[in-house]
């Protein structure tokens, strides 16, 4: 349980202190991480806000972020609470977790710009997630979504 | 009412290639274009015919500012009616989607059937010869509006004017064929989510119109020579100038023609995608277009981004605020391959897309831009001062196409 928690902490500051070099290498080599909103969730329909399979994706995902795609300079802190751990089988455990996204631009603005649940399955050995799916409370993002939540 | 005597609303000398920026300001300007435009003679996308194929099914969005119902009603025919009711005003139908019988209204238990039309008032008659109407009371005067509604290929739309064209005549034949070009079968919906743009919604359509920045502004097309503008593809616009169509061939481009003029969007050796699956096409509508980007007046835009497709519905909510709503689909007899094909290259669009997320932030850099100087004006003279369709993408003529339309809607 602690461990895991050490994993969703070490993730999140990664991301909030601008280390998105290092994001990829939270998950397994052929890691799925996916933002999805409740919303499509609910109704069974599984189109993704953004959909990575594997590290090469989630390098490319940085490698364009970093020289490609045009964004405001912005920050996130991410709060991750509600923990909680169920046994999948002797190598994995699924996670559930509760996250909000403050995000912080550069003249200070701060909003409140995501919420929602991370549902994991968690390789014990490694530490790393097998899958990460960031399900978002709401269908709405403000003006856009460039750093990973 | 709109001051047009007052020299800040006056329209500058240069004419078609100059768009003041008040255009993205004025609450006056702003509150004539729901009257003019949006309950005016045009015609506003409302959801995909996929969304209600039920009978009895409905959604509830927006034309304009309006709340508006979508409906099937048990007969299979498509109605759409303004979600307020006829007592006092409230929202009919509060859920985004689903199906019913009949629409109550939560406040008073009015009701209405499909089409909009005022069924039951409550105790319209009292209880026991005590209070109720007037039996010559008329409530049915205050009823919600109804649209007029037509389905094409797929796609739902709605008009408040009687006086507008039937819709294919509205599109016109220059745009038409390639509507269908796309929507050659029944769709399937995959999801959906909304864009919350920082800026006028004009600002998001002459985006659109405006097939000149999409290789300059979104880098992710130019470095992986997704689109550049060197590749062939062309523009076409209707010929009031209100909707637009441009497209990009896909034929790999071996120019340098950014690299020469040392442009940011220029390609680095050094930087290639990993995992290129997410760009692997498969040309399904057969004619090797690899882009194809399709606006309707006032706010609908259909994409053909390689095999993702979607639907996009600018929603206005004030001067300087605009929601997009997103709707991505597939065809309804996709296969599995067809359908990842289709999640991976979700990768490109939505507020998080490789080659869209920009349009946000550079709408949004305008409007504040612009903030202080609402007599200053933008300059469009990409291509000369002409609307019309072109072999060129190198041209703003779709952006003055739109400024054509809306000051012609806007008397301005």
């Amino acid at each position: 349980m602690r461990e895991i928690e050490a994993l969703h902490a070490r993730y999140a500051h990664a991301l909030d202190d601008d280390r998105l070099e290092e994001w990829p290498n939270f998950f397994t080599e052929r890691g799925i991480y996916r933002i999805a909103t409740a919303e499509n969730e609910a109704r069974s329909l599984p189109l993704p806000v953004v959909y990575c399979e594997g590290r090469a994706m989630l390098r490319d995902r940085v490698q364009s972020l970093r020289h490609a795609n045009i964004y405001e300079p912005q920050r996130y802190r991410h709060i991750v609470s509600s923990v909680l751990v169920e046994k999948v089988d002797e190598e994995r455990v699924k996670s559930i977790a509760n996250f909000l996204v403050v995000r912080i631009m550069e003249n200070g603005e701060t909003m409140l710009f995501a919420t929602g649940r991370y549902v994991d399955r968690i390789l014990l050995k490694e530490m790393l997630y097998e899958e990460r799916v960031v399900i978002c409370d709401s269908r709405r993002f403000d003006t856009l979504l460039a750093i990973p939540l | 009412m709109l001051d047009r005597s007052s020299s800040i609303r006056s329209w500058p000398a240069e004419g078609a290639t100059r768009v003041p920026y008040w255009v993205y300001q004025d609450e006056d300007v702003y509150a004539e274009e729901q009257r003019r435009i949006f309950h005016g003679p045009t015609w506003s996308y409302l959801c995909l015919e996929a969304e209600i194929a039920e009978p009895q099914s409905f959604v509830t969005t927006f034309v304009g500012e309006m709340p508006v119902v979508v409906t099937r009603d048990a007969a299979g025919r498509l109605h759409a009616f303004e979600n307020r009711c006829a007592h006092r005003g409230a929202l009919i139908c509060m859920q985004a989607r689903g199906k019913a019988e009949r629409f109550s209204c939560i406040y008073h238990n009015w009701t209405y059937d499909h089409a909009g039309n005022l069924l039951t008032v409550a105790f319209r008659k009292g209880i026991a010869g005590k209070g109720g109407m007037a039996p010559d009371a008329k409530p049915e005067t205050q009823a919600p509006k109804q649209f007029r509604v037509e389905g094409i290929h797929g796609l739902v739309f709605g008009t408040l004017s009687p006086s507008a064209p039937s819709l294919q005549d509205y599109i016109g034949p220059e745009i038409l064929p390639r509507l269908k070009r796309v929507l050659v079968k029944p769709l399937k919906v995959l999801g959906g989510y909304t864009q919350v743009l920082p800026n006028n919604w004009k600002l998001y359509m002459d985006n659109v119109k405006d097939t000149y920045h999409a290789s300059l502004l979104h880098v992710f097309f130019t470095r992986f020579r997704i689109n550049r503008l060197t590749q062939e593809g062309g523009v076409f616009v209707s010929k009031d100038g209100a909707h637009h169509c441009t497209y990009t061939k896909m034929v790999e481009d071996k120019g340098d023609a950014y690299e020469k003029d040392g442009m940011r969007s220029a390609s680095s050796q050094a930087f290639k995608l990993e995992s290129s699956e997410m760009l692997e096409q498969v040309d399904e509508l057969g004619d090797g277009v690899s882009i194809q980007i399709l606006s309707l007046f006032p706010g609908f835009v259909l994409h053909q981004i390689r095999n993702s497709l979607a639907a996009r519905q600018v929603v206005p909510k004030g001067v300087a605020r605009t929601e997009l709503h997103w709707t991505l689909f597939g065809f309804a007899d996709d296969d599995e391959a067809m359908t990842r094909r289709r999640l991976l290259q979700a990768n490109l669009v939505g507020p998080a897309g490789y080659i869209s997320m920009e349009d946000g932030a550079a709408t949004g850099f305008v409007q504040r831009g612009v903030a202080a100087s609402p007599e200053r004006a933008s300059v469009i003279e990409m291509g000369g001062d002409q609307v019309g369709s072109g072999d060129s993408r190198i041209t703003e003529t779709a952006v003055r196409g739109l400024w054509k339309a809306w000051r012609s809607h806007m008397a301005l």
